[in-house]
Order: C-alpha cells, then structure tokens, then sequence
C-alpha cells in the first residue's frame, strides 16, 4: 500500500562510470552490427526550438555520429553593426537571444561603455534598474526553456505554468519600454526611459506569483518518475569537456563549474546584492534542470532586493557627448542642440582601442569584442554568443545515445538560434 | 586582478622570447601581439598547460583593409579553474598567406570559431579537422565579412544548391555612415553598393 516511492540517487562518480560502462569507452563506441542509416532531424522540428538541423547517423535507435548544421537564421548583425552607430545597433541585440532581450541590451550596453571608460561612472539608479531587468530577463527565459524542455518530453502541463508568468513578465516589459519583445531599453550611459508609477508594485506581485508556480512546475517534475528516467543520466557533460567545449552558464554550472561572471567579475550592482550560484554534481540533463530551476529563484531574490534598495536620482550619465540632451532642452538651449546633432549624426565619441565584455546572460556569457578606431562606428564587433559555443559540443555529445535521448539534451542546453547564427 | 594578467602575459613572453610585442593593457584588459602567426599553436599549447588558460572565451577574425598584413585573428584566454584571468593574444596574417596553425586541438571550443572565422573572412586554419563553411551554406562564393562586401550583398548563382540576391531594398537597409564627411554622407539613406 506504499504511495510514495523514493527515487534512489547513486554517487554522482558511480553514474558515470556506469553509463560509460553502458557505451563501452568514453571516446569508441562498441562495434555494432547492422546498416547505418541517415536521419536529418530539423531545421523544422519542434525539438530543435527554431532552425537548428542535426544530420544523424544512427545504428537502429542508437546515434553514432552527430553533425550539426546551423546559419539558418543567419542575418549578419556583426557586418550590419560595422555600419551603423553604436547605439544604432541597440535594436538589433534585441533580436539575438530573443528571449531575453532585455538582458542583451544590457549586455551589449556595458560593452560599449567599457570602451569608452565611462562604464564606472553609471548612476546607481541606473545600475539598480539594469539588474532588475538581467534578472527579469533570465526568469522569462528560463521559464520558457524548462516548459519547452518538458513539453519535448512529453510533460505538456508544466509549459503551461510557466507560459502564464512570462506573460506577466512579457506586460512589465511592455510598461518599462513600451514594447513587449523588442525592447531597445538600453542607451550607452543610460537607460531609454525611467521606471513608470506603479511598475514596481507590479514587480512585486509577479514575484509572489512566480514564485509559487515555479513551485509548482518543481512538483510537476523534479520527482517526476517520467521526467526523471528521461533526463536523469543522459547527456552527461564532464566537467573537463564543459570547459574545453567553452559551455558557459547553466550548462557549465550543471557540470560542475562553479562560474558564474556576476560572481567571478562583478558588473553592474551585482556585488550589493546576497544571492548564491548553484551548480550540478553529474552533468546530466536533469542537473541542468535542476539549476536552471534555482538560479529563477536566486533570480527572484535579486529582484527582491534591488526593488527595496532602488536609490532615485537621475537613469542617464549627466555628459551630453554621451546622451541625448531632454527634448526640452534641445528645442531651446544652443549645446545640448549640438550635443543632440552630433550623437544623432555621428554617434558617441569612442576612444581607439579594444575591449571584451561578457555577461551572464540566460543561455551563458554573452560576449561582445569591439575593435575601435576611434569615432561613432566600430571597426569590428564580435558578438561572442553563448549559444553558439554550447552546441558546438553536440558533435561529441550526441553519438551514444538514443535518438529519443536527443529531444531531452536539446531541451536541456536550452539554446536560440537567434543568437547562435546572428 | 590586472596585475596577474601582467604577470602572465609577462611569463608568456619570457617563455617565447622575442615571439612578442610589448603587452598593452586598456581597459584593465591585457593584450599581446605575436609577431610570427606559424607560433600561435605552440603558444596557446604553453598558455593552457603550464599558464592554466584552461578556457577559450572567443575567437576573432579582424579585416584591416587596405593594410598590410590584412588578417589580425584575436583570441581570448581565460582560466576557468586557476587563476581567473582574462588574456588577449593577437597575431597578424597577410592577405597571400592567409592562413595559421589551428588551435583546435589546444581548445575544443575553437573548432567552430575557426570554421566561422574561415566561414566569414576566408582565413585558412592549418590541421583543422574539419574547415567547412559553418553559418554559409557550403559552395557560397563569397567571404560576407571582408570589408570589400558590401552590405547589401553580392548576386550569386549556384545551380542546384542556393542563390543569392542583393537586399529587397537595392542597396538599404537604411545606413548611416557614422563619421562621414558631409551630413548628406551621414543621413540615413538608402544606399547602393558602390557608393
């Protein structure tokens, strides 16, 4: 009459070992018998969440070569920003991780300011509200990447909870910046617009409400039979391969890694506030299930904290070379007239020189290298996107497993190609 | 946090002697610039095994048109479980050469990044496993991120597998050219390819 029955963990180093018992030796897969068969999964495939196409060779159920192929979604943003300014191009890092871009705009924000030097002198409440919206930014997109994860594996039910809390998150988006996915929220030095009345009380409600149903989806799935059998033990990640493959954020987490760029170097405010990185034991899919769910609710506490610590005072660098001048201002005052003439037609004065910046965005370290020669322009920007390097390790990761397997580790990077073909 | 990034560049360079131009350091972030690209494999093999760069952030392909050498390739160092620090190595390739060692076998990571920088700018990586177009299709004609493509894209033809037409717009987006030399250079604008 027993109703409850305890899943039963081994040591994470006896997993291991065992399912590389299971496939023979880590790096050979055991002679097989039979035809090998050809099976090109994507680019149109609801498990490949956008355009990625694996072409797999498989030897029955079992994978034995993987070879991934992307650039489907390619637009060539790093040849577009080469020809426009530096805040011109805001938008179109909106369009890279497309679901979080908030946290793109921040990301690509503090870049160009660290070019320019000027990424120390940020006001306080501008730093505040740039957390609030990172972290915003990785609730949403971690709650879309466990409901996908789950509807992949068959648990509908659990999409469905976390879709209606994005869509809070998606209205507080649309209250902040006016726009619902396309945000363009930031400004080098500052931010678009101050935080309108009666959006932090909105921000606090979300939070109670998200909270609960990241409860909820916990008890949909982190003891979930069905769910564990599919994700427990597939798609191990050693520690060693997640850093040799450069997987950065969740991914590198749930193996192990303990790195996480607001911890390791601090940007933003992110130092002012208490809040803990965790990270898996094995490697699996279900580890990265598992920190995906508490970095949301890390996540939450930030947000809590910054809400009740949000200084006032000016959102923009008081530098007109840098921001834009108050329209006011600009239709009766002479300098800011100019200062409003040269950033619109030149762009901000960048000094020569180059920088790299990378932010812990949801799916891993969003990077940007810009090469400057001086001017509004950049010589060349490198968009370094996390996606990308992650499923650079499908090719080493997939051979092995069942085709059925796929849907779980795909599920389980949780990448947008967006940002992974640029 | 600066100064162990010094300290190693400056270890690195004792190691190669000579191999460097002095590091610069902006932005609290510390570059060298190799002088021969044929070293850059034995170099980053150094850096990853005794100098703990057991990471590699990111890969760059730089096009410095006009000038000799053309090629700069950027990468950037990081040691994950070591020290934490952040080290940028550069090396120069010329326009006939085009092409340098692969560190794909130093860093697993740089297998993609090598094939995107072939993909985009043609650069060749000796003893990679496997240089293929990685964004493009396979048989594209064109190198997009060269400074002599222009923006709006080339014509091409390939029978049976893909073509390619200038932008819908003949020349737009709308493009601003930053620093122009007069407003009607810089206004936004629709623009053909030659100007």
């Amino acid at each position: 009459m027993a109703t409850t029955q305890e899943i039963a963990f081994k040591e994470p180093a006896a997993r291991v070992a065992e399912r590389q018992a299971a496939f023979g030796a880590t790096d050979e897969l055991p002679e097989m018998q039979g035809e090998k068969m050809v099976l090109n999964m994507g680019p149109s495939h609801p498990a490949t969440h956008g355009v990625l196409r694996i072409i797999l060779e498989m030897d029955g159920e079992i994978i034995t070569k993987a070879d991934p192929d992307i650039g489907y979604l390619h637009r060539g943003d790093e040849k577009i920003a080469e020809n426009m300014t530096y805040t011109q191009f805001i938008p179109y890092t909106d369009r890279l991780d497309y679901l979080a871009p908030l946290a793109n705009n921040v990301a690509y924000a503090l870049a160009v300011e660290k070019l320019m030097g000027i990424d120390g002198q940020l006001t306080p409440r501008c730093q505040y509200i740039r957390v609030i919206c990172c972290e915003l930014a990785r609730v949403s997109a971690h709650l879309l990447g466990l409901g996908a994860f789950a509807m992949d594996v068959g648990a509908l039910t659990v999409f469905l909870h976390t879709f209606a809390q994005r869509e809070t998150v998606y209205n507080l988006a649309e209250a902040l910046t006016g726009a619902r996915f396309t945000t363009s929220y930031t400004r080098i030095g500052g931010l678009s617009r101050d935080i309108p009345a009666g959006w932090i009380e909105a921000v606090r409600k979300f939070l109670d409400e998200c909270a609960v149903a990241i409860d909820e989806s916990d008890k949909l799935l982190t003891r979930n039979r069905i769910w564990v059998d599919r994700t427990k033990d597939v798609g191990i990640i050693s520690k060693a391969d997640a850093i040799d493959f450069g997987l950065s954020g969740p991914n590198l987490r749930g193996s192990g890694v303990d790195f996480d760029v607001r911890k390791a170097h601090p940007y933003l405010c992110y130092k002012d506030f208490d809040f803990e990185i965790p990270i898996g034991s094995v490697g699996d899919c279900y580890d990265r299930y598992l920190v995906r769910q508490e970095e949301m609710r890390q996540s939450l506490r930030i947000i809590r904290q910054a809400i009740d610590k949000l200084p006032g005072g000016p959102i923009n660098i008081p530098d007109g070379k840098t921001v834009l001048p108050p329209k006011d201002k600009v239709l009766t005052g002479m300098e800011e007239l100019i200062h409003q003439f040269m950033l619109v037609t030149q762009g901000v004065n960048a000094p020569k020189g180059e920088v790299y910046f990378g932010a812990e965005n949801p799916k891993g370290e969003l990077g940007f290298y810009i090469n400057s020669r001086g001017g509004g322009t950049p010589y060349r920007l490198k968009i370094r996107a996390p996606s990308f390097v992650n499923l650079s390790i499908l090719a080493k990761l997939l051979p092995g497993h069942m085709m059925s397997d796929t849907v779980a580790i795909l599920g389980s990077l949780d990448f947008v190609m967006g940002e992974c073909d640029r | 946090m600066s100064q162990t990034a010094q300290d190693l560049a400056e270890k690195l360079s004792a190691q190669f002697p000579e191999a460097f131009v002095a590091a610069v350091e902006f932005r609290g972030e510390v570059t060298l610039k190799l002088k021969d690209a044929a070293k850059i494999a034995d170099v980053c093999a150094f850096a990853k095994k005794d100098l703990g760069f057991d990471y590699l952030v990111d890969l760059t392909s730089i096009d410095n048109y006009g000038e000799d050498p053309r090629w700069t390739v950027v990468y950037e160092l990081y040691g994950m479980l070591t020290h934490r620090s952040y080290l940028r190595i550069k090396t120069d390739v010329s326009e006939e050469k085009s092409e340098l060692p692969s560190i794909s076998g130093v860093w697993a990571t740089a297998n993609w990044h090598e094939r995107e920088a072939y993909d985009m700018m043609g650069i060749r990586f000796a003893g990679h496993p496997d240089l293929r177009r990685i964004l493009m299709w396979e048989g594209y004609p064109y190198f997009p991120l060269r400074k002599d493509f222009p923006l709006a894209g080339k014509p091409s033809e390939m029978p049976d597998v893909a073509f390619t037409r200038r932008a819908p717009l003949e020349g737009g987006p709308f493009v601003t050219l930053a620093g122009g030399k007069d407003s009607m250079e810089r206004e936004p604008r629709v623009r053909t390819p030659e100007e």
